[in-house]
């Protein structure tokens, strides 16, 4: 029997994956808004497992409005990469340093 | 159970207003050709005072009584009127600012006034939240229009730099931030910030599940705030962006990070105090050792104020994890009075700046004060200001901090908040010892149109108005926080 706690456990995993997505990936920055988006995808499996096993409407709602956001933000992160790129012919993360944060 | 009354409705007007005339302004910039954009940056200017005219419209005199309507969605209080007000007040002076900036650099256009109104309505949003969804909302409304802002350069490779940099640190923030929400939501089985204290009031939640949550939603939180050590995108933002966008992200966006604080920490999770002090100590101690030290070796003014920024949100912190009133009411000041000041000091810049020249560099205040005494003066006040020096208003903010930080019996955190301030004195003398007392190495006259040199010299006269006038000012955020139930 599949529980809660087996969608919490993907959710993490999902989760870490996308961490170590965004902190290992020395090669391009369109990897970056894959895992991104797999952040906020993680984040909607909690939410409906919770819904469901809570028997409550709020988290299902919830992902809606994630969703919608989700795609608004990988169209600015897009149209910012094509900047980047219009201006550097690069979208390496490596290469990207002139800043020094 | 879902019911809609329209009287509601009369409550969101402000909040209907400025997106309705966001929209008008988006569409009617299109009509509008090149040299008669100044029109474009009229109606925002009006919409900006239309909106807080409808904000005091609905206050009939006397205070407002805390209301809650769109089935939990939205709150209307003290707390968020007078927040909202200061919002908009601080954003027109940006309008005015950088509107000279802008045209020199052909980036005089819609996109911009279109973009940081939106950011606006999402600001009132955060500041108006009552349940998680709304501020997640407001979160990505404010955010994804100051992804925009950083890149509206478009030909500038720092600017898309910086904007990349920013939108992937933002964009993670905000996923941490949902982590942590859907994680509270499955301990208490709610998102509304009421229901959510009274649950974990009762004992109701999942405890190891729920201080899961709030760790996430605390980072999420920091990144907002840009306290260290998630502060990493602050510098960067910074500097690349034109220094327009850096004016308005540095000072209306304080405000907004505070009130989300207050509602989600303080409203929502306020059961789990002691948790989230030991992680505020720890951000607060840090930001203001890392920034206070770190501005010292900037030799870029932009990146210094962004330095300069981390010890304050450092100081504002202090107010918001001593868990009392008047530390809530400290910070608020706070925040208000930094908004004012940061808006200041980047106003100076801009206006040292002019077509093809940047004045990024400290080298370029040399001087400032044998070019131009009234606005060296305007400087030394806003440096005089952040440093915390009397009888300028920074002081009376520091000094409402550490007085609620000690009233809670942390008075080793004020010891370290002093320490660190006065560490921190030294970067904003050294501007003013560099305008009063070095050769100027620029010669270039500074002719400031009207508008902005009426703005900027009442924005300087202000660090000693707002001191003579600290205690009714105080005290409206002390009503403001009240009205938050503990």
């Amino acid at each position: 029997m599949i529980g809660l706690q087996h969608y919490l456990i993907l959710g993490a995993l999902l989760f870490c994956i996308s961490i170590a997505g965004i902190f290992l990936n020395r090669k391009n920055i369109i990897v970056l808004l894959m895992a991104i988006e797999l952040m906020l995808l993680s984040v909607n499996m909690n939410f409906v497992a919770f819904s469901r096993f809570l028997g409550n409407m709020d988290g299902q709602v919830f992902v809606f409005f994630v969703l919608t956001v989700a795609a608004a933000e990988a169209a600015i992160g897009l149209a910012i990469l094509i900047l980047v790129f219009r201006n550097r012919q690069t979208i390496n993360v490596a290469e990207i340093d002139t800043l020094k944060g | 159970m879902m019911e809609f009354n329209t009287s509601e409705l009369t409550l969101l007007i402000p909040e209907m207003l400025l997106l309705t005339m966001a929209c008008v302004v988006l569409v009617a910039d299109l009509f509008i050709p090149e040299q008669r954009r100044g029109i474009t940056y009229l109606l925002s200017i009006a919409t900006l005072v239309f909106t807080a005219i409808a904000i005091l419209r609905l206050h009939d005199g006397s205070a407002i009584a805390t209301t809650v309507i769109m089935n939990g969605a939205f709150v209307r209080d003290q707390l968020g009127d007078v927040l909202k007000l200061c919002i908009l007040g601080v954003t027109g002076i940006v309008f005015v600012y950088s509107k000279a900036y802008l045209r020199e650099r052909n980036l005089f256009k819609g996109e911009f006034y279109v973009l940081c109104l939106f950011a606006v309505l999402g600001m009132m949003v955060i500041v108006s939240s009552a349940n998680m969804l709304s501020v997640y909302l407001g979160i990505e409304l404010l955010a994804l229009s100051s992804y925009t802002l950083v890149a509206l350069n478009r030909d500038s490779g720092v600017a898309s730099e910086s904007a990349m940099k920013y939108f992937v640190l933002g964009a993670m923030a905000s996923g941490m931030l949902l982590y942590g929400i859907s994680m509270i939501y499955g301990a208490t089985g709610t998102i509304d910030f009421q229901t959510m204290s009274e649950v974990i009031a009762a004992g109701g939640a999942n405890g190891m599940i729920l201080s899961f949550g709030l760790v996430f939603v605390v980072i999420g939180l920091a990144f907002k705030f840009g306290a260290v050590p998630f502060h990493m995108w602050l510098p960067d933002v910074y500097e690349g962006a034109p220094t327009a966008v850096t004016l308005f992200i540095s000072s209306a966006p304080k405000l907004a990070a505070v009130a989300m604080a207050l509602r989600l920490l303080d409203f929502g999770l306020g059961g789990l105090f002691e948790h989230w002090q030991q992680m505020l100590i720890i951000m607060a101690v840090l930001s203001l050792m890392l920034g206070n030290v770190v501005a010292i070796a900037q030799t870029n003014i932009k990146r210094m104020l962004a330095y300069s920024t981390i010890a304050h949100v450092g100081f504002m912190l202090l107010g918001i994890l001593s868990g009392s009133e008047t530390g809530y009411a400290a910070a608020m000041f706070y925040a208000i009075t930094y908004a004012i000041m940061s808006a200041g000091a980047f106003g100076v810049v801009i206006l040292l700046s002019r077509a093809g020249f940047e004045a990024e560099t400290l080298d370029d205040f040399a001087g400032l004060n044998r070019r131009n005494p009234w606005y060296a003066f305007v400087m030394l006040s806003m440096m005089a200001s952040l440093a915390g020096i009397p009888p300028f208003v920074g002081f009376f903010a520091k000094l409402q901090i550490i007085n609620a930080v000690v009233d809670v019996n942390l008075t080793w955190l004020a010891i370290v908040a002093v320490i660190f301030s006065v560490i921190g004195v030294f970067y904003y003398l050294r501007i003013i010892k560099l305008m009063y007392m070095d050769e100027p190495t620029d010669e270039h006259p500074i002719s400031p149109r009207v508008d902005m040199a009426a703005v900027l010299s009442i924005n300087g006269a202000l660090q000693l108005l707002l001191s003579i006038f600290a205690g009714p000012l105080i005290a409206v955020c002390v009503i403001a926080v009240s009205g938050i139930p503990g």
